[in-house]
């Protein structure tokens, strides 16, 4: 049986009154999930230990630790915590098998579900299953190695602030990438230093900032907002002028969902890149260059007169 | 006559070749194409940065130069007068030159720069070249500049002042060295450059 604490009245007030700050039209308080973050949103828990007959408190498992404040603002924040977990995990303590099962993934799901239809889930799926994460790994590389199910919150295609969507989808890269203990889930390779790999790149911190891991490892395709078919690292993208031209392929990647304006020849191109960053190459400006093409057309045309008359009266 | 010392025609050299390689590079990058390759984008830009922190160091030189030797007087003008000066010079190389007129502001130890040389000299070497260095280093550092200026990025805004500069300074430099042609004879000039005297 477990004893409610006083702090622990507190934080389920504070996630009701926070949850219904952050989203008025739709939040489920689930009183299970109150139970169930009662333990899972604190470092501790409490519970009478019928063995032993008394009330103890135990340290909960750092990876088993959500915080509610996050899940009530995410993608799946009006489920229930059993939609996708047992449903026996109601009763305490929680049967050891349970842990054994099978997480659903994202097309159980959306796979063939109207209202996320947007999101191309099928197409997402197949080029996931054509990335590397998926044909060198075993199954256990799923969805939610990237997205976690607590926590994964679209980004890209509602986010306005574009370095937010980077710093936000970079992370998801680096959950793996700059960290052992996880990347070791799922392979026993050593993991590469993302900096010393990047050697090779000029201002690394800039592109790092400017840039998302995927606009270079992956191969874009017209279907989908974010590619999610990571390539292996010799077809990643290393040459400058990839994104570095007229033809960006950041206009196909990090910019797609604001590149209906683009293409514009009668300003900048690329344009919608200017209002977060400027990418030499990329952003000519269609009046400068007629403009100075012309300038250095007329200056060289009479500095050609010039001479001639000079030599002709000489 | 012994007009130009040894260090204004080594900056000079220096400055021309600098020029030169800073002039392909910005075009390379500017118009950097998966087409075409001028320079390739990786060397371009390292040439790029290293020309221009070169260009960088011999500008506070020639700074310090004209402020503590006498060169630096043929930048001094007055502004009376000032206008109508530069457009008799601008006259007599409009038609004068074809007329085989005497220039009306002949070379001589006080007087190296003729009013159209003075004033263009000083605006390009104290207005253009501050602004293009400050905006050059500008984004060599992109983390010191705004993220935003005028409601666009301030990268953009800091790179549109670096390449509209840069333009004009190219366009500056046909003229100029088209204008060394104009001396006693079309390669004077050229050897005064090498050996100093006018």
């Amino acid at each position: 049986m477990k004893r409610f604490s006083l702090i622990n009245v507190l934080l389920l007030l504070s996630i009701f009154l926070t949850a219904e700050e952050m989203n008025e039209d739709h939040i489920d308080h689930s009183p299970l999930n109150s139970k169930c973050f009662n333990c899972h949103a604190n470092s501790t828990y409490t519970f009478f230990n019928e063995f032993q007959e008394r009330t103890v408190t135990k340290r909960m498992n750092p990876y088993f630790l959500i915080d509610s404040v996050i899940f009530y603002d995410q993608n799946h924040k009006s489920f229930e915590c059993v939609d996708c977990h047992s449903y026996d995990y109601r009763s305490f303590p929680h049967d050891n098998e349970l842990s054994l099962d099978l997480m659903p993934t994202c097309l159980d799901c959306h796979e063939g579900d109207d209202a996320t239809a947007d999101y191309h889930f099928e197409e997402i799926d197949k080029e996931f299953l054509e990335s590397v994460h998926s044909t060198k790994h075993s199954d256990d590389f799923t969805c939610w190695m990237c997205h976690n199910p607590h926590t994964y919150k679209i980004n890209a295609r509602n986010n306005q602030n574009i370095k937010e969507t980077i710093v936000y989808d970079n992370n998801i890269c680096l959950s793996c990438h700059a960290d052992i203990n996880k990347y070791q889930l799922i392979t026993n390779k050593q993991n590469p230093n993302v900096i010393e790999k990047h050697d090779w790149l000029p201002n690394q911190i800039a592109h790092f900032a400017h840039v998302r891991c995927i606009e270079c490892h992956t191969l874009a395709t017209n279907d989908i907002l974010v590619a999610h078919q990571i390539q292996t690292k010799d077809k990643a993208v290393k040459k400058c002028v990839e994104c570095h031209s007229k033809n960006s392929i950041l206009m196909a990647s990090l910019y797609k969902f604001r590149a209906v304006e683009s293409r514009n020849k009668f300003g900048f191109f690329n344009s919608v890149i200017l209002s977060d960053t400027y990418i030499i190459g990329a952003n000519r400006n269609y009046y400068l260059n007629i403009m100075s093409g012309l300038v250095f057309g007329i200056v060289l045309l009479i500095i050609i007169i010039h001479a001639i008359l000079r030599i002709l009266i000489k | 006559m012994y007009l130009y010392p040894l260090w204004v025609r080594i900056w000079h050299m220096v400055n021309l070749v600098l020029f030169l390689l800073l002039i392909a590079t910005g075009l390379s990058l500017q118009y950097s194409s998966n087409d075409y390759t001028i320079i390739p984008f990786g060397y371009a830009i390292s040439l790029h940065n290293i020309t221009g922190v070169i260009l960088c160091v011999g500008y506070v030189f020639y700074l310090f130069a004209n402020r503590f030797t006498s060169n630096g007087n043929y930048y001094q003008f007055r502004l009376t007068g000032m206008f109508s000066r530069v457009f008799k010079q601008f006259k007599y190389y409009s038609y004068g030159i074809f007329k085989k007129e005497d220039p009306p502001f002949p070379v001589s130890v006080g007087r190296k720069f003729n009013p159209l040389q003075k004033i263009s000299y000083v605006v390009v070497m104290y207005v253009f070249m501050p602004i293009i260095i400050l905006t050059g280093l500008g984004l060599f550092f992109p983390d010191f500049l705004p993220d935003k200026l005028f409601g666009t990025s301030g990268i953009h805004i800091i790179d549109l002042i670096h390449i509209v500069i840069g333009f004009i300074l190219s366009i500056f430099m046909l003229i100029h060295i088209y204008f060394c042609t104009i001396g006693k004879t079309t390669s004077a000039n050229f050897k005064s450059m090498i050996n100093g005297w006018h």
